[in-house]
């Protein structure tokens, strides 16, 4: 079962990852975001954290990326030119984006011992009450860092009230 | 049906998620698509977190992809308020076109 998951879900992933990498629109590239962050809820959930899951699909492709559609039809964003003048890019970010897969997959794969001996559980029903573990933790130990996180939502609110507003 | 899955595949699934991320936020022109490669760098990240919190049975991961989930929320809130203003500015999403600091 969750191998199948991790199969199905997995290669969805990559394959809206790599069409966002595609689409020259950036609306196509929101739309396969999207794609990508719930198949990552999916993964979460087969990992036994159910309340990041509900939180990926709410806050991830609910709110942020309702954002980002919204702004891409407000600033009416059209197909992104190809580049002109130097190809750096091209040059850097390929070799650049396949040398940092390879570094990380080589780190996984020979430290793979290292991360414990015990394969990932095959069941998914197994894991104990997710969210009352989370709250407890997070509403005793970790209470300051919750609160400041609220201040921290607050004055983006209030930064990007005032980043966006109309000068006059 | 006990089909296992290593914890080495899905991090090495979130390192393929990075990579796409970085070579997309590398490659691509238009700042709004540069920004949402930065958000999937994120989530790959938040999928290594989960992954070592479900091997090790500890909460700490999940707390930690909560406190990035914030972050992002309030990243996105604030990156794309200033895209807004660059546009008003400049008239355009390029980044060839944006590489002077003077507004």
């Amino acid at each position: 079962m969750q191998l199948a998951l991790f199969i199905i879900f997995g290669a969805l992933a990559v394959a809206g990852a790599l069409n966002l990498l595609w689409q020259r629109h950036p609306i196509n590239s929101a739309l396969s975001l999207v794609v990508v962050m719930l198949s990552l809820a999916v993964l979460y959930w087969s990992l036994g954290a159910e309340f990041l899951a509900a939180a990926q699909v709410i806050v991830y492709s609910g709110a942020i990326m309702v954002f980002f559609v919204f702004v891409i039809m407000l600033l009416n964003a059209g197909e992104e030119e190809r580049t002109h003048g130097s190809r750096a890019a091209y040059l850097a970010g390929v070799p650049g984006a396949t040398a940092i897969f390879c570094v990380l997959s080589f780190v996984f794969l020979t430290e793979r011992h290292a991360f414990g001996g015990s394969n990932i559980g095959g069941y998914l029903s197994h894991a104990t009450n997710n969210i009352a573990e989370l709250s407890e933790v997070l509403f005793t130990k970790l209470l300051l860092p919750f609160e400041v996180t609220s201040v921290l939502i607050l004055i983006a609110i209030l930064g990007a009230v005032v980043l966006a507003r109309k000068e006059r | 049906m006990h089909t296992e899955v290593p914890i080495a595949a899905y991090l090495i699934l979130a390192a393929i998620l990075f990579s796409i991320g970085v070579g997309a936020f590398l490659i691509k022109r238009n700042l709004i698509s540069i920004f949402m490669s930065i958000e999937l760098m994120l989530n790959a990240v938040n999928l290594t977190f989960v992954a070592f919190a479900h091997q090790w049975h500890q909460i700490s991961g999940q707390i930690f992809v909560f406190f990035v989930m914030v972050v992002a929320a309030a990243e996105a809130a604030v990156g794309l308020a200033i895209i807004i203003a660059i546009f008003r500015t400049r008239q355009t999403l390029n980044v060839d076109q944006v590489d002077l600091m003077k507004l």
